[in-house]
Parts: structure tokens; sequence; C-alpha cells
């Protein structure tokens, strides 16, 4: 016997107790409520937490569906990889569109980045919730991504109307979680709230969890714009004088619609080579994003509207 | 490409085997913790560039330093918490160094957000508590010292800030630590380490300041990374609180929980802590595997070689070191509420996975956070902390919290708000329930009632004062009498004139009040007598209480459902203009509520029907549901 080797497993490594932790997140919810969805929005996130779900519940299948608020700006790849990963799973993939929305026009590249996401995802969202009637909802949000999401509880309450008051959060102590909601009432789940952008890809690289192809380098054709270099994904995307497509080997940190998520030139194709990247970055993976900058706290105010 | 990787995956492995230090900040309002938690991301060099302009846009709009970086407004994440200058709520964050990693989370230091900083609290294992040196040992300073300790804390760093503001004077420093280790020896911490930091100009936080050349020992962060605050959970009994039964098909019946502490292996014996039935463990099940031995924090499922009945809420444990179980037991609680704790009123609690409708009987004592001393006290108000016996519907396995934080700490849930309103800590138990069996008895209420011809229940008239209440009931008794039933009336006026004599008309009166009419009509329900209750019963939760007291479809509420203007008008025992006049005080439509049944059994509107007819409906009702012939 060597006696150094035992205080190694007499404790559980760093992601293995953050798994361990959103594990018993999603248990509890299983147990208490009445009708949970679990939102997949495709990006590395979602597919840790799915991943998460398929170990919390095993050997049964999440008893929950999955549900993608579609803005129908997604990447091709995104929906392709969506489709692709339910049917693997066995899972069922409820599709919602503000089909209001659609008959709108709304689109970012006219109604502009804030009125495209308040409508199409905000306000899909809660279409969803409310034609479904759920009343818990796990989202793959992290605290480290944003200040307003630092002060989020895991259980986060919500009203009848979706909305969140952050000045008015239950106590959240230990690992006791207040579940009670009345009718119409909901609660967002966040089993991520815990996990850094590290631990995410050190994640998915030690568990080997499929993710979408965009977050690997490729020859894309991208067009800089507005300081951002958005791939040309589909002929919705108009050129603006003087624009035209360029193929660069670039890669996204973050997914989202294509139009509002800008790329990074890098090469790295290989799981190592990402976090190698990202152990180097001196920017925040959410900088891509380009609703994020609308106003300083633009994130806040979009949560109290029902925004994930 | 072959070196970069190996060391890639040898910087992650070091990363993986990191031990983890959970602390919080705490302190006075201003003391400087957002500024701290903002310094150490910054001088760690974790702040992202865009981040960082932000922040350098955002000091120039609401920063409270000149020309400076404000670090606060790296934390205080609420638009709320930027123009007020002060944090609001807890906000977590991430750090790492080369020797451990670290989630901070920073508390608020108004007192009236104290209960988010017992949340910051409850999950960590260190605080470090700020004093502004130039104030010193401050109320709050006391409060949140406290509160850690109430909480379980054992590690406190006192972190004297703002040394320049008292040109590094070691006099300052060694009068305020004085100050605070007089009124910390009571609190038990196993250690303490001072220190004078500048959290603005980053003296002593991570590299030594070569103005207090009198300070010897670490900075704030090489104390961080080296505190040994490891508590041995794995040496503890064996707890694992069922979340949820696995029940993928027939051939597998798993029980998924966490394992809170203590070791499991395949073989272990394990007892269901509530009902004593005991069983083997078969397999640790994993989606990656069977596993040989389960750790504490793992999340595991577990199936057993016997079919014994387990639920959601179930403790397993270790046979040898079993939980205590009772229905009483003494707590501490902190009181999250604006609405005081009321004795008597039904709770939820929460611990482990059950849930269970539990009531303060007693309170013992409060604390005075600034001295210790215990003080008398009926009711809690927001933030403070009591210590009193609480009785639960149901027996519950727990352990003290001194022993394990997740057997032996809980929440009390609101039923109408839905709120959490109180953090409990769990003594000790007060009996063993399983000495006390209710006496079975030969003759029982179904019995007593098949001689009656009728079946139990309670007929629970609520209403405004004058809203004719008493006159129905009379009616319905009448009735029934008529026809042979066995009947008995409590009327509010008369039973505060004996049974409920000592009480007033405060809000811990009344729920007393209902309390005790409640358990006396349950009493006459177990005679097998029809009992009609005759009392304003103001609050919807009371009438639940008494609901909940009675066996299923025993409890029939009757809302006597008068607008306040007719019953202001009939007046019939002058009530409302006394109470108008202030001769009365906590009347209820006057200036105490009355929350009016959601959902009645039988709603009288007796501004459209006389009397007699209403009890005439009332009686219909009975027979219809099959209560009477």
């Amino acid at each position: 016997m060597n006696s150094s080797v035992a205080p190694v497993a007499s404790r559980l490594t760093h992601l293995k107790r953050l798994e361990a932790e959103s594990i018993h997140i999603m248990r509890e919810v299983a147990a208490e409520f009445r009708n949970p969805v679990m939102l997949y929005s495709i990006g590395k996130d979602s597919s840790v937490m799915l991943h998460l779900a398929m170990k919390a519940f095993y050997p049964s299948l999440p008893p929950f569906p999955l549900l993608h608020v579609d803005t129908t700006w997604k990447f091709k790849e995104m929906i392709a990889f969506r489709d692709e990963t339910a049917k693997r799973l066995g899972l069922k993939l409820i599709v919602h569109i503000n089909e209001d929305g659609v008959r709108r026009g709304i689109n970012p590249f006219d109604s502009g980045s804030a009125l495209h996401t308040q409508v199409m995802k905000t306000e899909g969202l809660k279409q969803a919730l409310d034609k479904y009637g759920f009343d818990a909802a796990f989202g793959g949000a992290r605290r480290d991504e944003e200040k307003s999401r630092a002060k989020e509880r895991v259980f986060s309450f919500r009203t009848a109307t979706h909305a969140w008051d952050p000045k008015n959060q239950r106590p959240e102590l230990w690992r006791l979680y207040n579940t009670r909601v009345r009718p119409g009432e909901s609660i967002r789940v966040f089993p991520l709230s815990n996990w850094t952008e590290l631990d995410v890809w050190q994640y998915v690289m030690m568990e080997d969890i499929p993710i979408v192809p965009l977050y690997y380098a490729k020859k894309r054709p991208v067009v800089e714009r507005d300081g951002a270099l958005i791939m040309v994904d589909d002929e919705r995307m108009k050129m603006r004088p003087g624009e035209s497509p360029d193929m660069r080997l670039v890669r996204f940190r973050t997914l989202g619609c294509y139009p509002l998520t800008g790329a990074i030139e890098s090469p790295a194709i290989t799981m190592e080579e990402i976090v190698s990247e990202m152990l180097i970055a001196r920017t925040s993976e959410r900088q891509g994003r380009v609703i994020d900058h609308d106003e300083n706290s633009s994130m806040e105010k979009k949560k109290r509207e029902g925004y994930f | 490409m072959t070196a970069p990787m190996t060391s890639l995956a040898a910087y992650l492995a070091e990363q993986e085997k990191k031990s983890l230090l959970r602390f919080l900040t705490c302190g006075s309002v201003d003391d400087g913790k957002s500024t701290l938690i903002g310094r150490l991301l910054y001088d760690s060099k974790l702040l992202f560039e865009d981040h960082l302009a932000a922040l350098e846009k955002d000091s120039k709009k609401h920063g409270t330093t000149g020309e400076d970086i404000d670090f606060a407004l790296l934390v205080d994440g609420l638009e709320a918490e930027r123009e007020q200058g002060i944090t609001i709520d807890v906000a977590y964050r991430f750090f790492a160094t080369d020797r451990r990693k670290f989630i901070v989370a920073d508390t608020p230091g108004h007192e009236q957000y104290t209960r988010n900083m017992a949340t910051g609290a409850s999950n960590s294992e260190l605080a470090v508590i700020l004093i502004d040196a130039r104030k010193g040992v401050l109320t709050q300073t006391r409060r949140h010292a406290y509160i850690a300790s109430l909480l379980g804390i054992r590690h406190v760093v006192l972190a004297i800030n703002k040394i320049d503001l008292v040109e590094f004077s070691q006099g300052v420093f060694n009068e305020i630590v004085a100050d605070f280790g007089e009124f910390a020896k009571k609190l038990h911490f196993a250690s303490l380490a001072p220190i004078p930091i500048s959290a603005r100009f980053g003296d002593n936080v991570i590299s030594k300041s070569e103005h207090t050349p009198w300070y010897t020992g670490p900075t704030l962060l090489q104390h961080l990374e080296t505190v040994d605050v490891e508590t041995e959970l794995g040496g503890k009994p064996f707890r694992l609180p069922v979340q949820w039964v696995n029940r993928p098909n027939l051939d597998f019946r798993g029980f998924s929980g966490t394992i809170v502490s203590g070791r499991i292996k395949s073989g272990d014996d394990v007892v269901v802590a509530k009902s004593g039935r005991r069983s083997t463990v078969k397999r640790i099940v994993t989606m990656d595997g069977d596993l040989d031995e389960g750790l504490p924090g793992e999340a595991v499922t577990l199936t057993l070689a016997d079919e014994i009945d387990i639920s959601r809420g179930d403790l397993l444990s270790a046979p040898t070191a079993r939980p205590e179980v009772s229905d009483q037991f003494s707590a501490h609680l902190l009181w999250m509420s604006e609405d005081e704790m009321l004795p008597g009123r039904q709770y939820l609690l929460k611990i482990g996975a059950r849930t269970v409708p539990v009531s303060i009987s007693e309170l013992k004592h409060k604390v005075d956070v600034n001295t210790l001393d215990h003080m008398a006290g009926k009711t809690l108000a927001l933030n403070e902390v009591g210590y009193g016996n609480i009785s639960a519907a149901q027996p519950i396995a727990f352990d003290a919290y001194a022993e394990n934080r997740d057997t032996g700490g809980f929440i009390l849930i609101d039923r109408f708000t839905n709120t959490t309103v109180a953090a409990g800590m769990i003594d000790f138990g007060l009996r063993r329930a399983t000495n006390v069996h209710w006496q079975a008895l030969d003759v029982n209420k179904s019995l007593r009632a098949e001689t009656k011809g009728q079946k139990p229940a309670v007929l629970w008239f609520t209403g405004l004062s004058g809203s004719g209440k008493s006159t129905i009931a009379n009616l319905v008794e009448g009735a029934l009498f008529a026809q042979g039933r066995h009947t008995y009336l409590l009327d509010g006026d008369n039973v505060r004139h004996g049974l409920n004599r000592d009480l007033g008309f405060t809000d811990v009166d009344r729920v007393e009040n209902i309390r005790r009419v409640a358990e006396a009509a349950r009493l006459f329900v177990d005679a097998g007598l029809i009992v009609l209750v005759s009392f304003i019963s103001p609050f919807r939760s009371e009438r639940r209480m008494a609901r909940e007291l009675l066996g299923s479809g025993e409890f029939i509420e009757v809302f006597v459902d008068t607008p306040i203007d007719v019953c202001m008008e009939r007046d019939p025992k002058g009530l409302y203009r006394k109470a108008r006049d202030g001769e009365i005080k906590n009347f209820t439509g006057i200036d105490s509520p009355y929350e009016a049944p959601e959902s009645a059994d039988l709603t009288l509107l007796t501004v459209e029907s006389d009397p007699a007819t209403l009890a005439e409906k009332v009686v219909d009702y009975l027979r219809a549901r099959e209560l009477i012939p």
C-alpha cells in the first residue's frame, strides 16, 4: 500500500464535483416539478448540460423534453446538429418559432439586433413556455459569463409574465432549493451556474462530448462588418456596397444567430488547440455577441423581460 | 505540435488536482468588499480586455474613485447596485491561482440584505470579514461574524482595509484586532487571521506592502492559498438523501441522490433512517459504469439487494451510526422574510429531499447580535436570529447541524407566498419519535360516528364580524338537532371567554386562537360529531392549517360573504363604531386584514337570501355529501 495515494481518491476532482452538483440540481427539478423542460440552444453549454442530464437519470432517459426556440436565423450546421442529437439520444425535441414575428418580417438586418432578439428569442420563448405550460426550464447560463448572471440564483423565480426581479430573489442556502410555484409561475434553473468557460471546454474534451463543427476552424465565407467577422451562411444576407465574402480560416467561440455572431480567425482544428487558444485569450467569449453591447446593462434588462 | 499538447495535458491535469476554497467577503457597507474582489481578479490577471474596457467606461459613469478604476463595478452587476453604489445581492465570482481554485461570494453589507449574506455563508468554508480601519468594529461587523459562525464557518480572515487612510498605523491595527478578538472569543472559530490591507491600492492583497513593515504575516492571497479548511466528510457516517427513484423498467429500481457524507461500497449495509428497514447495497450505478466506492459529494444511483419501501425524501444511512428521527427538535432560526415569524403558524420545512409541514411551537429566546445575549421574544422579524422548538407533522431524520450541514440545515417556506422565510440549523431532537406511539384505541372515530348515523365533519364558517356567521350556524345546528344529528357549535366569542381567555388580538394571538379551536374541533370530530365553528378567522393560512389538522373531506369551509359596508351598517354589537373611534385595535376589516377564501366549499351571499334559506342550503350540502342521511 502506498499511503500517498489515499488523499487523492478521498476527494472528487474539480470537474467531478461540478458534474455532481449539476446532476443534483437536475434530479431535484425532475422530482419536484410537474412539467419541466430543457432549453436546448445547440451550443457547447447546451451540449454539456444535455450530457449531464443523460448521466443524471441513467439508466432512465431524462424525464423531460428539449425545447429549441428557433429564430430562423441560426447557422444551418446548428439545425442539422440539433436534429441529429435528439435522434441519437432518443429524446423528444420541441421546436418553437414565433410565427407572429415571422409574419411581421422581423430579421436581424432590417429590424436591428435588439428588436430581433426581443421578438424572435424572448417573445418566442415566452410563447413556448405558455403554450406547453412548463413550470421549470433548464438553461445553460453560467455565472462567469456576465455580471448580472453572477447575481442570479440557481433556481431563479419568474412571475406569471416571465419577469425576473433581481432585487427580490429567494435566498438559496446549502443544496436546498425552493421549488414552490403557483399556477402560471415558473422557475428557470441553471445547473451550470458554477462552471467557467474553461471548465466547460475541459469537460467537453474529457467526456468527448459532440459539439457543432462550427467551433472548429475551417475556411468559411465571411465579411467584416462593424468590427465583427460575420459568416455568410445563406442568401438572406445582403451585401453592402463594397462588401464581398472572403474565404478565411475562422471558428466560433459561441454560437447564436449567424448575423449576430462574430467569428474569430483561428487555425484551431482540434479540441486541444481550441482549449490552448482559450487559455491565452484576452477577450471574453461573449465579445463575439453583437446583442450584448447594445447598452451596458443590456443583459439584465433582457433578463428582466424574460430572456434566458 | 506534440510538445505543446503534452504541456496542455499536463496543465489541465494540474488544474484538476487543485483544491477548491469557497469563501465569502462580508462586513459593513462601504468597507470595500466589492473593491477587494475586483482587486483580486484584476491583480491575478483574470480580467478579459472587453471586460476591462467596459469597466473603464463604467468607472467614468458611476465610479466613486475619481480618475481611477472603480473595482466595485466589476462585481456590482445589477443596475440598481451601480446606481446606488452598494451591493444588494450576493455575486459569485471564480478565479484560480497556481495553487488553488476559488469561488468567492461577494455579499452585501446593509443590514436589510443580511439574508443574502447568509445565503453566501451557507456554502462557504471561510469568511473574509472586512473592517474599515477608520471606523473599527461596527454592529454589522459583529452581525456578520456571528452569522458566519452560526452557519458553521470555522475560518475567518479579518481584513483591516483602507489601512492607507490611517497612515498604515500599527496601533490602529492592533486596537481593532483586540476589539474584534474579544467579541470573537464566544464564536469559537478554528482560525482567525488579521491582515492589514488596502483593497484600492493593493497593499498586502497579493503582494506584500512596503508601507507595513511591522506586519510579518502572509498577504491575503497567500493565506487563502494555504489555509487548511478540509473537513473530512469521508470519515463521517454515510448519508444519502434519496432525491429520485429511478425506474426505467420493471427490472431496475435505483435510488438516486448525492452522498452528503461518508463513503459507500457495494455489499455495505444501509438503513432507511425513518422506517428502520435495512438492506445491502448491490450496485453503485453511473453512466460511466458501476463504481467500487462512492465518495462524499458524488451523485450516484444505488440499487439494493432487497425490495424495501423507499421513496423521495428518505435518508439512507449507515446502520451503525444512524441519524436522529423525531417530529420535535430545537433549532436556530435566521428569519429572512418581511412578514414576521408567528408561533403556531404552519410553514413548510425542506431538509435534504424532504418537505414537511411544521410549526414553531415555542421560541425560547432571541439573540442580540451585538452582545450575543439572549433576549425574550415571541416572534422574529426580518434578519433576527432566535432559538426555539419546532414541531413537524411527521417525523424527520436529521443530524445536528454542527455535525453535518447537509442533514442538519433546513429552510422554511411560506405556504402562501412560497418565499423562503427562514434558514434553520438543527441543534438536537426533543424526543425520539420511535418511542412515541399514538395510543391505538379499540373504539374509534368511525365506530362512534356509525352509532350516531352520521359522518363527522367540521363546518367552518368564516366571514367579517356582523356578516351573519353565528345566526346561520345557529339555524343549521337547530335543523340538524331536529333531525336527530349530534352536533356542537364553537362560537368565537364564547370560546374567547373560556379556552382562549388568555389571548388578545395581535397576529400572534389570532394564530394561536385558531390553532386551539381547530384542535378542539378535531377532538369533537374524533368523537363523531358534526362541529360548527363560527369564527371570523381572517387568515387563509390558519384556515388551511385547520383543514390540514382534520382528515380529508372532514373540513367544509363556508364563506359567509357580506360586504363590509353592510356589516358596518348592521353592526349588531356596536364594534365597528368602536373600532372606527379607535377604541378597539386590530379589528378585522378596519385596521386588520380579512383574507377571503379563494375556493370555499360553500359561499353564502347574505345580501341575496335570508338566513333561513342559507341555513337550508348548508343542510342540503351535507346531505349531498352524504354526511347525513
